[in-house]
């Protein structure tokens, strides 16, 4: 930390870099101070007018006399689609960054960072439009497979009208999230101890092995950063989920069939229309995705914590 | 337990590059075998070809024949994985998994290939290997710890304790003491005196006082010309090379006049 003693001289170069640092950190942690103290004051002032139960309505009025409005079918939406992403996503993206890092060989390897790297640079909008066209139509097969075989459970349950569901929203969601996930996996994985890896080949290790052994291991925790990084980016899509989805104040218990919502696709649907107090309830829809992020992110950071000691950054 | 191995015309390769050429040596079982030699003179990739890690390396590849009693580890059909087993290894850095308790990293090699033992057998094989790595008494109360935990000089008894728990016929260290201090490095050799008994050690060292100290036979190892491949310049009896050798250049380099 900088040298307070006031027998040594500070160099004037220190102090501005120091002046600035700080400054850029205390910007920081007003802004955000700013965005959460906004968004409950907003969200107080739309609560108190609500008629509903903010937390278990099924409905969302805000614009009515007197406004009834609830977040459930948002909460529930939002959840639901991003735990597909993540289901479909994470498995695949580590697949990728496994063979990227590991198997192939360098050209092709090269090759396919390539591509994965332009997955991300699509903008949202364009993943919507292919998966409003062309998505949700090709999904029809699909998911009458999946009735077929499972619509007993209710939950996986269809009728061949087109999948503007949640379901189609996850798979669109874990595509568009791959590309994070796989980017910063491949980089932990490139930077697994190449020392390690040798000890487990020399005690007799197949290649799979080295990697259960060593690979996978150390990069847990970038694999969890990673996902968080996707989930994050799933949670607050809006413009891919609201062309896609068929949005509807119900929660229907198939995820194959139309209807639902997220919280940024309610908002960015609903916004234009909405007058003062609605507005202020899409605010305090805000606030809520604001601390689910929160605690996801908190969550992932726990479960990093919990095994620090055997991180491999202390090797 | 314990083989001899017999190399005999052994060439390796990095790409084109030629790193080690022609080498013919064998070394009895029982017994410590060190190789010294200036840096870069091959000694470490000669030693890599004797468990098929050399080829590990991308463009490693070796000519020659490399015979364990009367298994030839180049032979058609002999899958480096069971090589490795037969043949452990210790590194120049101690590199015992980050990831890994103190007691899973001896366990490491024993859990590998599909081969599951009981919990109370495991107990016995890795206690009786720490012990045997003399690191039992200090670390019998932190098993569940992490090997990072621990100084250099017990993390790489730690990993001569895991290349001993899958019950190698050979042991190859390849600069063991390089990266510890002169306590952890006299821990060390006394390991190395002890583990002779049991199998056929072949270790690299900088180190000519520790070749002496602890090897029975010692081979020199010389290049003509940076770039130019390694080459064997003579193997014989640790006491004969070191008090009379019958090459100058083994002399040359005992003696400090170059390396």
């Amino acid at each position: 930390m900088p040298a307070t003693n006031k027998n040594t001289t500070t160099r004037l170069g220190d102090r501005v870099f120091s002046t600035l640092s700080k400054g850029s950190g205390i910007a920081l942690l007003v802004i955000m101070a700013a965005i959460a103290l906004f968004l409950a004051i907003r969200a107080v002032v739309a609560i108190r007018e609500d008629e509903g139960n903010f937390l278990t309505t099924f409905q969302w009025d805000a614009n009515a006399d007197p406004p009834v409005f609830g977040i459930a079918v948002l909460l529930f939406g939002t959840v639901v689609s991003s735990v597909i992403a993540m289901a479909l996503a994470v498995p695949v993206a580590v697949g990728i960054a496994l063979f990227i890092s590991h198997f192939a060989p360098r050209r092709l390897a090269t090759t396919i960072g390539y591509v994965v790297d332009l997955l991300a640079a699509v903008p949202s909008i364009i993943y919507g439009l292919w998966g409003a066209l062309y998505l949700v139509p090709h999904m029809t097969g699909l998911f009458l497979w999946l009735d077929q075989f499972f619509g007993w459970t209710k939950v996986l349950a269809y009728d061949g009208t087109p999948a503007r569901s949640l379901m189609t929203v996850g798979i669109l969601l874990a595509i568009m999230v791959l590309p994070i996930i796989t980017s910063v996996t491949r980089e932990v994985f490139l930077q697994t101890p190449k020392a390690n890896q040798e000890a487990a080949l020399a005690l007799g290790a197949t290649r799979w092995e080295v990697i259960r052994m060593t690979v996978l291991p150390f990069g847990r925790s970038g694999v969890i950063s990673a996902s968080m990084l996707g989930l994050g980016r799933a949670l607050g899509e809006t413009m891919a989920v609201a062309t896609v989805l068929s949005p509807s104040f119900l929660i229907d218990p198939s995820l194959l069939e139309s209807g639902g919502g997220t919280f940024a696709q309610n908002i960015a649907s609903q916004f234009k229309e909405a007058g003062g107090t609605g507005r202020d309830a899409l605010i305090a829809s805000g606030l809520v995705l604001f601390v689910l992020t929160l605690l996801v992110n908190g969550a992932a950071r726990l479960i990093i914590a919990r095994r620090r000691e055997y991180s491999g950054a202390n090797a | 337990m314990a083989k001899r191995i017999e190399v005999s015309g052994l060439t390796a390769y990095y790409g084109t590059h030629k790193a080690i050429e022609d080498i013919t040596l064998h070394v009895e079982p029982r017994s410590v075998t060190a190789f010294i030699g200036p840096s870069g003179c091959g000694k470490s990739t000669f030693l890599r070809t004797l468990n098929r890690m050399h080829e590990v390396t991308p463009g490693g590849r070796v000519e020659g024949k490399v015979m364990l009693d009367d298994e030839d580890l180049y032979g058609p059909g002999v899958d480096p994985v069971s090589v490795r087993r037969t043949v452990g290894m210790v590194f120049q850095r101690p590199n015992p998994f980050p990831t890994m308790s103190i007691y899973d990293n001896v366990a490491a090699g024993l859990k590998l290939n599909g081969v599951s033992y009981r919990k109370s057998e495991l107990d016995d094989i890795v206690e009786k290997n720490l012990r045997a790595a003399n690191l039992w008494n200090e670390v019998k109360d932190r098993l569940g710890k992490p090997g990072s935990g621990l100084s250099g000089g017990q993390q790489q008894r730690l990993c001569i304790a895991r290349a001993t728990a899958v019950e190698p016929e050979v042991l190859l260290m390849d600069e063991p003491c390089s990266a510890l201090d002169p306590i952890s490095t006299l821990a060390i050799e006394d390991l190395i005196d002890k583990l002779k008994s049991q199998y056929t050690i072949v270790i690299v060292t900088h180190n000519m006082q520790q070749a002496a100290r602890v090897s029975d036979r010692t081979a020199f190892f010389n290049l003509a010309a940076i770039g130019q491949p390694g080459k064997l310049i003579e193997v014989d009896s640790t006491d004969r090379i070191f008090s009379n050798p019958s090459v100058q250049a083994t002399e040359d380099y005992i003696s400090g006049r170059f390396g």
